[in-house]
């Protein structure tokens, strides 16, 4: 009998309690910064595109639902020729970014993408890549890795000596 | 048989073996670089190290180099053992120090045999903060891409571009830490074997260019079980695709064949079939004269039509082409119509080598055997031109003698720096009567440089020496004879003797007089071998099939017995004189071609079907040796591109003769059932219903990738998976794949931890380096005739004056990748070759242009000293950097 006086009691006090339900669309909530939303392609601190088309994020995907093409410039940079995500297919369980060794696929707050047509769910990479570095500022993978690209020499990377002169037998 | 105790169990082994192959072959992960298996061991990189206890009751245990310690009786042995794994995981530290951090930019990811030691080893963080050391690279061609600062110093590119395939402009440069693998300077490599760097290297330094150009990982490659159809001896290959552009082509290993190692011209000599220009829509001549797509269903309505009112059809094959094709228009043509699609010459010294090889089926060692063949007499082949994975095994032949040394003195056959510091420069006895110097010559005991007929005497005196039955060409002169009794002797006294022939030179002659040398050597030897080449990759099959060749097909269409002319795969140009084509051509009323590259031929065709090649195919081949083997299609062309054998169906029902064969499977009965000498060929691999647990094979590995945004673009549904009616394949990643999958039906090599294709197929292997686990695929088809043959008279029918003999190239004188963009970069120029005297007699210096008549029609090319040419010989470029459709040996007059 107190029990259910006691529940009555508890389901009128809540009447006065502060809502939990916001009025979206007008009010936004609140999503941290590595909530798993929509995908974006970054760019690198000097403005290039991070991507270099290594193919991680398409294989780790457990949806298959990412799709990239490599292609190299004149320079010998690798970068995207195709970069396309079936979000009717995502499931955004960030393995992509995870897997990303130069932080060029990050995932952002932004979940509202919904479509009446299936077909534009399909983002190619002038959908997907965004001018700013995202959520890692000041990291460049060329910058890191050994090979010559774009202005680069061999040796100018961080980390790096002079390349060898093979014809000296100094030590 | 040994007994010895890895991590506490206990395995029988080969004591002759050395542990780290054994453990290898036992299952073990145990991880390596400077070793390979056919490069075995030098104990450089001193990644292998494992545990050694004196006995069971030892705890201690010492540190040893698994390749450099003998799996002897009785050996205890830890891979997991705490110290053991630590050392392997400090040893892999230190290699990867100057390791750059490319891994996302290198093509080598992902089958990157450092990558999986890496992981074996769980070194998976660096410690190393200081700068690394870098180097520049160097252009080395069309072929390999250089990216020398992944280089971990395991020497293992030296060893097998120096050691194993003799090459001599790749090096090690440099001094202590800052060793440099490279040539002195830019170029490409000059051996032809220099695309196994590409597997051989277990890093990204050398990688494929030709895969670079449209890059995609080894996980995402549609891949099937391929044969290469760019010379006659079938090597395996594992050619890649996605999304239907063919990527690369791989060593499949097979072996008895090809084990770990592919020529230039089979790796990099696929390109064609990526070409814009390929025939890919039906095309029928217009009203103008031009070649215009046709809708599929109106262009089988116009040819029903045109094979209706013919008045006689003549079908032209293609050694090129599978035998189902060939046998699906010899169905359409009927049998008396149906020709080889040979030239006379070829097919004369095709047919010549067929009945060689039945004469002689019972000892036709493969080209893995080749290899332990300790005498060789080679008579007028340039292998290395001609079939070029065979001087690859040559070359291995001669280092015979450097294991028997090194068994004499006690050295096991795996210590390998030991074995050729011991065998020093003592080969084997090779003996090569060819028409001129040839990339064979630096192994080569002694060289004779004859004419066709001449090689024939010579090798007919050999014979004779050999066997007195045997008959002695008439009037041989003394220094003959003394070379003979050379190669006689050296012959007589190897423990497996071998004879090489083939029909590079068109002459029938050096068949018979190598026939001769086999019959006489069989009657003093056991173990002799013969070794027989031919032109393409279904010569063999062909002149099994049809014994008429073109010339056959122009006299039927010249004297109006037939008018209607359909070729399947083939180029006519290549395969008779100029005129002659012309002339059959205009005879006819109606040219209808079935083929799958832009050629010659198809500019004078009425009716162009697109047929598919060997990626967008199924089909069985008879190699050198007799073995037909069947190749999957790697991927599903666009319609309307079909089999060539699809487009023959269609035909057959659209005429109204009735045809049941729609798959495979079908067809290859049929075949059996019409043709009997192809009785076998069914079981080259398993039929299309065949299963492993309920599921079909998968040609993609289980980490295929996009498959559901590759195609997102045009339509976001997914598309339905590709049923293959016609193999046990699946288009998909689906499937059963493990160790004990049919070896014929293994698109690709992936195993657990071994990403790389050399380690991987380790997996499937009954040991390393052995033979595939299920019996390496492919069905000899040559019986053993128990009677044995005569000798046939020695006439080499010796030619006086001015002949012009054939003079092939690896990049060129094939005509398939001599359309691939890669090979057509290396293709040389076209030169008339002769000697010094012979440019004298004809008043000519070096560069001059010659004008030359052979068989009524001039060619004029510029001429280039070989001093190595008999006298009054002229060396002629057969193929697409030379000349085509010429009919050599013949008698000339400059």
């Amino acid at each position: 009998m107190l029990s259910v006086l006691r529940t009555i009691w508890m389901t009128l006090m809540h009447t006065f309690r502060k809502r939990d339900t916001v009025l979206y669309p007008e009010e936004k909530p609140y999503l941290p910064p590595r909530y798993r939303g929509r995908i974006v392609l970054t760019r690198d601190p000097d403005g290039a595109e991070r991507c270099v088309a290594c193919n991680l994020c398409s294989v780790a995907c457990p949806v298959d639902c990412i799709s990239v093409v490599k292609a190299e410039d004149e320079s010998g940079r690798w970068y995207p020729e195709t970069f396309r995500i079936n979000f009717s297919r995502c499931i955004y369980c960030g393995y992509c970014e995870e897997a990303c060794p130069t932080y060029a696929i990050q995932l952002t707050p932004d979940f509202e993408m919904g479509e009446f047509d299936r077909q534009n769910m399909v983002y190619e990479k002038s959908d997907l890549t965004i001018s700013g570095v995202g959520k890692r500022p000041g990291y460049n993978f060329y910058r890191v890795a050994g090979m010559a690209v774009g202005g680069k020499d061999k040796g100018e990377a961080e980390n790096e000596a002079a390349p060898i002169d093979v014809k000296t037998l100094l030590p | 048989m040994a007994t010895i105790k890895i991590d506490g169990k206990q395995f029988e082994v080969d004591p002759t073996d050395n542990l780290l192959k054994v453990a290898l072959s036992k299952g073990f992960d145990l991880p390596y670089f400077c070793w390979h298996p056919e490069l075995h061991s030098v104990g450089a990189c001193r990644q292998c190290a494992v545990k050694q206890y004196k006995n069971e009751d030892d705890t201690q245990g010492q540190i040893v180099m698994a390749c450099m310690t003998p799996a002897a009786d009785g050996g205890c042995f830890s891979i997991a053992d705490k110290e053991a794994s630590d050392f392997r995981a400090q040893v892999i530290e230190w290699l990867m120090i100057n390791h750059p951090h490319d891994c996302p930019v290198c093509e080598e990811g992902g089958e990157c045999h450092l990558q999986d030691m890496t992981l074996m080893t769980g070194h998976t963080r660096r410690r190393y903060r200081g700068p690394k050391r870098t180097h520049r690279n160097q252009d080395l061609g069309p072929f390999i891409n250089h990216e020398m600062n992944r280089c971990i110093a395991c020497y293992r590119c030296v060893r097998y571009y120096r050691d194993y395939a003799d090459g001599d402009d790749l090096r090690v440069l440099g001094s202590h830490s800052n060793v440099y693998f490279g040539r002195e300077a830019d170029g490409a490599f000059n051996s032809e074997f220099s695309g196994n760097l590409v597997e051989v290297c277990p890093t990204g330094v050398f990688t494929d260019k030709t895969l670079g150009a449209h890059y995609n990982r080894k996980w995402d490659m549609q891949n099937a079980p391929g044969i290469c159809t760019h010379c006659s001896l079938g090597c395996n290959t594992s050619p890649g695709s996605r999304q239907g552009v063919l990527k690369r082509i791989q060593n499949r290993f097979h072996g008895e064949i090809n084990h770990y190692f592919l020529c230039d011209r089979g790796r990099f000599g696929a390109g064609f079939v990526n070409r814009e220009d390929r025939p890919r829509q039906p095309l029928v001549r217009a009203d103008n004269g031009v070649l215009e797509p046709e809708d599929m269903d109106v262009m089988l309505a116009s040819l029903k039509s045109v094979l209706a009112e013919a008045k006689g059809l003549v079908g032209i094959g293609s050694p090129r082409a599978s035998l189902e094709d060939n046998f699906a228009l010899r169905h359409l043509v009927g049998a008396d119509n149906f020709h080889n699609g040979m030239s006379a010459p070829e097919s004369h010294a095709s047919l010549a080598a067929l009945a060689l090889l039945q004469e002689h089926a019972g000892r036709l060692p493969t080209l893995r055997d080749v290899e332990s063949c300790d005498a060789v007499f080679v008579l007028g082949e340039d292998v290395t031109q001609f079939a070029p994975r065979l001087a690859l095994s040559l070359r291995q032949a001669v280092r015979n003698e450097h294991h028997v040394l090194a068994e004499a003195a006690n050295i096991p056959k795996w210590h390998a720096r030991a074995v050729r510091d011991e065998g020093q420069h003592f080969y084997s006895p090779l003996f090569m009567a060819v028409p001129a110097a040839t990339r064979l010559d630096d192994v080569a005991t002694e060289l004779f440089h004859l004419r066709p007929a001449r090689i024939a005497e010579l090798g007919f005196a050999v014979a004779a020496i050999l066997d007195e039955a045997a008959p002695m060409p008439a009037n041989i002169d003394e220094e003959t004879r003394a070379h003979a009794e050379t190669i006689a002797n050296a012959l007589k006294t190897a423990k497996k003797p071998l004879v090489v022939a083939g029909t590079s030179l068109g002459s029938e002659a050096v068949l018979t007089a190598a026939g001769n040398v086999m019959r006489a050597l069989e009657s003093v030897h056991d173990d002799a071998g013969l070794f027989v080449t031919l032109n393409e990759a279904n010569s063999l099959g062909m002149a099994m099939m049809s014994d008429r060749d073109v010339d056959h097909a122009f006299e039927a269409i010249n004297s109006r017995r037939a008018d209607t002319l359909i070729v399947m795969q083939n180029d006519l140009y290549e395969r008779a004189q100029h005129g002659k084509v012309d002339a059959a051509i205009k005879a006819a009323k109606n040219l209808i071609v079935l083929d799958h590259s832009m050629t010659a031929t198809i500019a004078k065709a009425d009716y162009v079907l697109p047929a598919g090649s060997f990626a967008e195919a199924d089909g069985t081949l008879v190699n050198n040796e007799g073995r037909a083997q069947r190749f999957f299609q790697v991927f599903i062309p666009e319609a309307p591109l079909q089999e060539g054998w699809r487009w023959c169906a269609d035909l057959n029902r659209a005429i109204g003769k009735p045809v049941d064969w729609y798959g495979m499977d079908d067809l290859i009965d049929a075949i059996e059932a019409e043709c009997p000498q192809f009785t076998g060929i069914k079981t080259a691999a398993p039929s299309t219903s065949f299963r492993k647990a309920g599921m079909r094979f998968p040609r993609s590995p289980h980490r295929y990738s996009g498959r559901t945004a590759l195609y997102a673009n045009v339509d976001v549904r997914e598309r339905r998976p590709e049923v293959d009616v016609d193999s046990a394949l699946a288009y998909s990643m689906e499937g059963y794949h493990g160790s004990d999958q049919p070896p014929a039906l293994m698109a690709y090599a992936w195993a657990p931890g071994w990403d790389s294709n050399q380690a991987a197929i380790t997996r499937f292997q009954d040991e390393v380096g052995g033979h595939l686990k299920g019996g390496d695929p492919g069905t000899r088809l040559l019986k053993v005739d128990a009677n044995v043959p005569d000798y046939a008279p020695a006439e080499p029918k010796l030619v006086e004056g001015w002949q012009a003999i054939p003079r092939y190239h690896i990049f060129g004188s094939e005509s398939q990748s001599a359309k691939a963009p890669a090979i057509q970069e290396r293709m040389p120029r076209a030169w008339f070759t002769l000697n010094e005297a012979g440019a004298k007699a004809l008043g000519l210096a070096a560069a001059d242009t010659l004008r030359l008549t052979i068989d009524g029609e001039i060619h004029a090319l510029p001429i280039t000293i070989d001093p190595s040419l008999p006298d009054r010989t002229i060396g002629v470029p057969v193929g697409a950097h030379g000349l085509m459709g010429v009919r050599l040996p013949a008698a000339v007059s400059p």
